[in-house]
């Protein structure tokens, strides 16, 4: 980011904030992308830095201080955290304006948006269609131009998936890159906090603001943050996932836009080599065993005792269940469950243990691939965004769609969606990259080379009136 | 008839000697007005990440060295879940697979002979918050010792008397103190145990059902509450009846152990590796670094190689800080023995322990100036203990308070000669009976020239005087 390109001066600043507060208020009845929005907050003066004039959302499970983070839950409704995440208090020195929290699925928990207790959030692309989740809120609101950017959070691939759907860049990376405290925990061992942004450099660059060790998170890697920016791919291995792109299911205009990435790739000096996963074939096992495991661990904590929601009832046992009973939705419950299950005594080396060694098997998997690419080029999802409550009533339908993102979030990796071109009907399609570990910059640079052939992808169609010009360099 | 013999295995949790909890930086300090010790880590706030901490990791690293344990390079937190108010998370971070510290050994010495007592393993863990029930119908928490580091030292089933429990306890105690690791304190719950209690027909090699006696804070208690279990369950089982596993607290108003919980109301913590916690990697350099400071057993062995009785030994190892007084006073040139004698006499009356540390009326250099003065002849033992007194309260250097009021000892013969020579004719049958043998006279004769010279004459001198003219 290079401030000659962005903002001019502080009242641009806040007129840019006014714009995009005029864009919520007009569109986000219909879209839902929004849980709060933060007008007051937005308009104060931010400090001087980097993302000056940015003006960024950031998903309703990343605390807040002074502000609801609901989590799209019941159970957090008027919770207001007592601090700021780690990636907000970085937001904010770097000087962007955060403009209010998304939406999203429950706890993160979902492929849809549909499991926000607070109503669906739609595809800006095709209000009968779901954007895609658990960052429904957060792609959506990129998607059509409600901000510049969005903070998700990635567990299986609740950035990259939504991405996909809204025809936005996001990137979850390596997992350790950018510290989880103050993301509300899921399954900690798979979240991430990601980016999305509606093209590649800005992504990259929010990336960068975020990253790096925090002495709070005892996962925060310590590697020096590289520059995420985009660099040129000449000569770089792209491995092609030929079994994911053969594979039954797959959406027929899904494989085409791979097929098209590919070749735009190797029109811009890279190489393609195939490779295989052969593991990754079990990851939607092992990650339904895993998430569950810790999320019904870490979830163990909303008991109404010290915050949030309380049921009144006759004992502390009867407390217990009716303030987990009212306050949690059917996923959030069925994975709970799951996981209670799959922990209990007699069932772990069954279960969680197996399921840990599949993860390991996954990892080796990528290990063996990168010994002859750079990254990994395949699908984000099989299939463009679905519609809305076509598979609320099959999770397994539901799970699937997650089937080409859980593998690099099993092995901590780095990865990047991408838009890659558009269905007849105007549906985003997306690729997706994998790199090795704190090697975002790869996958960004493959995405930003697509994007160069293909793009630019950017704000949906219908929302396209009165966009603020972007503030990232070499943006579109 | 069947003989039985107990199975006793204990567990103790100490509290780690740190400023700060587990994994926040929250003070540990006790007695702070409810929930104003906590953050959002020990809240269990949404978000919020544990850091282990490394001093309490430190200190677990020594205990396991001075216990002679098995130290594992890489551990792993586990969490450990149930549902309590007084759990934050809902569940505890602890050690399960992977402990800190794996078997070692404990020596205690019983009627005067050694047992070693196998230690199982040392594991890291948190404390939960402190329930306090009946305010006004209502249960309230207090998180301040929420997330406060434990160490939890697993006994083998290597008991079979209450006695030997007492003595493990006592004796872990001690190194815990040593280490500076614990401040021992049963009554504060720093210093906790659980006992598991089984007894089987002497020499049948399989365990009997166990009972777990939970809760248990004092010494006293914890033996009182093994006799009664091992008594009831000797009687249960010669009656024909079965011990029901299950588990047990002690009530002393009554002297017997209640049940609590049976087995079935047990739970299933589905214990599972933390994923907010990477795998606990011993630093090469804090293996370097943590080394066992002397303990008592060594410390009782010197000090009586330098001449201390053992009741002085022991006495002066009761507490770390008292053997580093004694340390302190016979580095500074003091007699060893004489050293030991004025600091239990005198100075061990004022002394004040709290918890690892402890007070002392004087510095321990003011006592070795002290004692210098009477291995000097400046003045004599009972005059030391009178400048000992107004040094507790003036806080002045003894020299000082001698020279102002002219305390130095009397070693002039020609004086003090002048007083035996009085004393002898003030007392004339004294001194025949003193001559028809009853020579235990003396110390009367001895005690009226003190009396006469305040205490400042030399008593070698006194004494020389006093038979030379008897």
């Amino acid at each position: 980011m290079n401030r000659r390109n962005g903002l001019q001066t502080p009242s641009e600043g806040t007129a840019r904030t006014r714009r995009y507060l005029d864009r919520i208020a007009r569109h986000d009845g219909e879209l839902n992308a929004f849980l709060h929005v933060d007008g007051e907050g937005a308009l104060a003066p931010a400090a001087p830095g980097p993302l000056s004039g940015w003006v960024v959302a950031v998903k309703d499970n990343i605390c807040t201080r002074g502000q609801k983070t609901t989590c799209g839950s019941n159970m957090l409704a008027n919770f207001v955290s007592p601090y700021d995440a780690h990636v907000v208090t970085r937001l904010r020195a770097n000087g962007a304006t955060l403009i209010g929290k998304t939406n999203l699925d429950e706890f993160a928990m979902g492929s849809s948006g549909e499991n926000s207790a607070f109503g669906a959030t739609r595809n800006p692309h095709d209000l009968a269609r779901v954007p895609g989740g658990s960052s429904s809120g957060s792609a959506a609101a990129v998607a059509a131009g409600l901000c510049d950017a969005a903070l998700g959070s990635d567990t299986g691939g609740s950035v990259r998936q939504p991405a996909a759907f809204c025809g936005v860049t996001g990137i979850k990376p390596t997992h350790g890159r950018v510290s989880r405290y103050g993301l509300v925990a899921f399954a900690s061992s798979l979240d991430q906090i990601g980016t999305l942004a509606r093209d590649v450099r800005s992504a990259a660059t929010l990336l960068t603001a975020i990253s790096g060790h925090d002495p709070r998170d005892a996962t925060s890697a310590s590697r020096a943050v590289d520059d995420f920016a985009p660099q040129g791919v000449r000569g770089l291995r792209i491995g092609v996932l030929k079994g994911d792109l053969e594979r039954e299911g797959n959406d027929e205009r899904v494989v085409a836009g791979i097929q098209r990435a590919a070749k735009a790739l190797e029109a811009e000096g890279a190489t393609l080599v195939d490779v295989a996963l052969p593991s990754a074939a079990h990851a939607v096992s092992a990650y339904y065993l895993i998430a569950p495991c810790e999320a019904s661990s870490n979830l163990a904590r909303f008991d109404g005792i010290r915050y949030g929601a309380r049921a009144s009832a006759a004992d502390l046992r009867a407390t217990y269940e009716e303030t987990r009973a009212r306050g949690f939705g059917p996923e959030v419950k069925r994975r709970i469950m799951l996981g209670t299950y799959a922990l209990s005594s007699g069932y772990y080396d069954a279960y969680y243990l197996r399921a840990q060694k599949l993860r390991t098997l996954i990892r080796r998997d990528y290990e063996s691939a990168f010994a002859s690419c750079d990254v990994i080029l395949g699908p984000t999802a099989p299939a463009p965004a679905f519609s809305l409550g076509e598979r609320t009533d099959d999770p397994l339908s539901m799970y699937l769609a997650d089937i080409y993102t859980l593998p690099a979030s099993l092995a901590g990796l780095p990865a990047i969606s991408t838009p890659c071109g558009f269905t007849e009907d105007g549906l985003p399609l997306a690729a997706q990259f994998v790199a090795p570990a704190f090697e975002e910059r790869l996958a960004i640079s493959a995405a930003a080379a697509i994007e160069r052939s293909l793009g630019p992808f950017d704000v949906a169609p219908r929302y396209a009136d009165g966009l603020p010009r972007s503030l990232s360099a070499g943006a579109a | 008839m069947t003989e039985y013999e107990a199975v006793i295995g204990l567990e103790v949790h100490g509290q780690l000697n740190t400023r700060t909890k587990m994994f926040c930086g929250c003070s540990t300090a006790f007695g702070a007005p409810p929930n104003t010790h906590v953050c959002p880590v020990c809240l269990g706030m949404p978000g919020a990440l544990p850091v282990p901490n490394r001093r309490a990791i430190e200190l677990a690293v020594r205990v396991g060295r001075a216990l002679d344990c098995e130290l594992f390079a890489t551990s792993q937190f586990a969490r450990k879940n149930y549902f309590y108010p007084d759990l934050a998370k809902g569940y505890q971070i602890s050690q399960f697979e992977l402990p800190l510290n794996g078997k070692g050994e404990l020596t205690v010495e019983l009627d005067g002979s050694p047992l070693a007592i196998g230690i199982t393993r040392i594991h890291l863990e948190e404390d939960a918050a402190k329930n306090m029930h009946g305010v006004g119908g209502e249960t309230l928490v207090d998180f301040n010792r929420a997330g406060v580091p434990l160490m939890e030292v697993v006994s083998e089933p290597d008991l079979r008397t209450a006695a030997q429990a007492e003595a493990y306890l006592k004796k872990l105690r001690e190194v815990f103190l040593f280490c500076g690791a614990n401040d021992g304190n049963l009554e504060e719950g720093s210093f906790r145990c659980d006992a598991n209690v089984s007894i089987r027909p002497v020499g049948q090699a399989r365990f009997g059902t166990r009972v777990e006696l939970k809760n248990i804070n004092s010494f006293r208690f914890v033996r009182l509450a093994i006799e009664f279990e091992i008594a009831r369950q000797t009687a249960l089982i010669a009656a024909g009846g079965e011990v029901v596993q299950e588990t047990r607290t002690y009530s002393d108003a009554r002297n017997e152990t209640i049940s609590m919980r049976g087995k079935e109301e047990a739970h299933d913590y589905r214990y599972f590796p933390d994923p907010d916690l990477p795998p606990l990697v011993l630093p090469e350099e804090m293996l370097a670094r943590v080394t066992v400071p002397e303990q008592a057993d060594a410390i009782r062995a010197r000090f009586v190689a330098s001449g201390l009785s053992s009741g002085a030994a022991m006495v002066l190892t009761s507490h770390p800080a008292f053997a580093r007084y004694t340390d302190t006073v016979i580095a500074a040139g003091a007699n060893a023995k004489t050293a030991a004698n004025f600091i239990q006499a005198e100075v061990l009356r004022h002394a004040r322990t709290d918890g690892l540390e402890a007070t002392f009326p004087v510095p321990a250099e003011r006592v070795a100036e002290l004692l210098a003065l009477v291995a000097d002849g400046t003045i004599n033992g009972k005059i030391a203990k009178d400048v000992f007194s107004q040094m507790v309260t003036s806080r002045r250097p003894p020299a000082a308070i001698i020279e102002e009021q002219g305390l130095a000892q009397v070693t002039d013969r020609g004086a003090i000669a002048q007083v035996v020579d009085q004393v002898l004719s003030d007392n004339p049958s004294q001194v025949a009976k003193y001559r028809e043998g009853k020579t235990n006279l003396l110390g009367f004769f001895v005690g009226q020239v003190m009396k006469a010279t305040q205490g400042q004459a030399n008593p070698k001198v006194v004494n020389e005087l006093l038979r030379e003219r008897l």
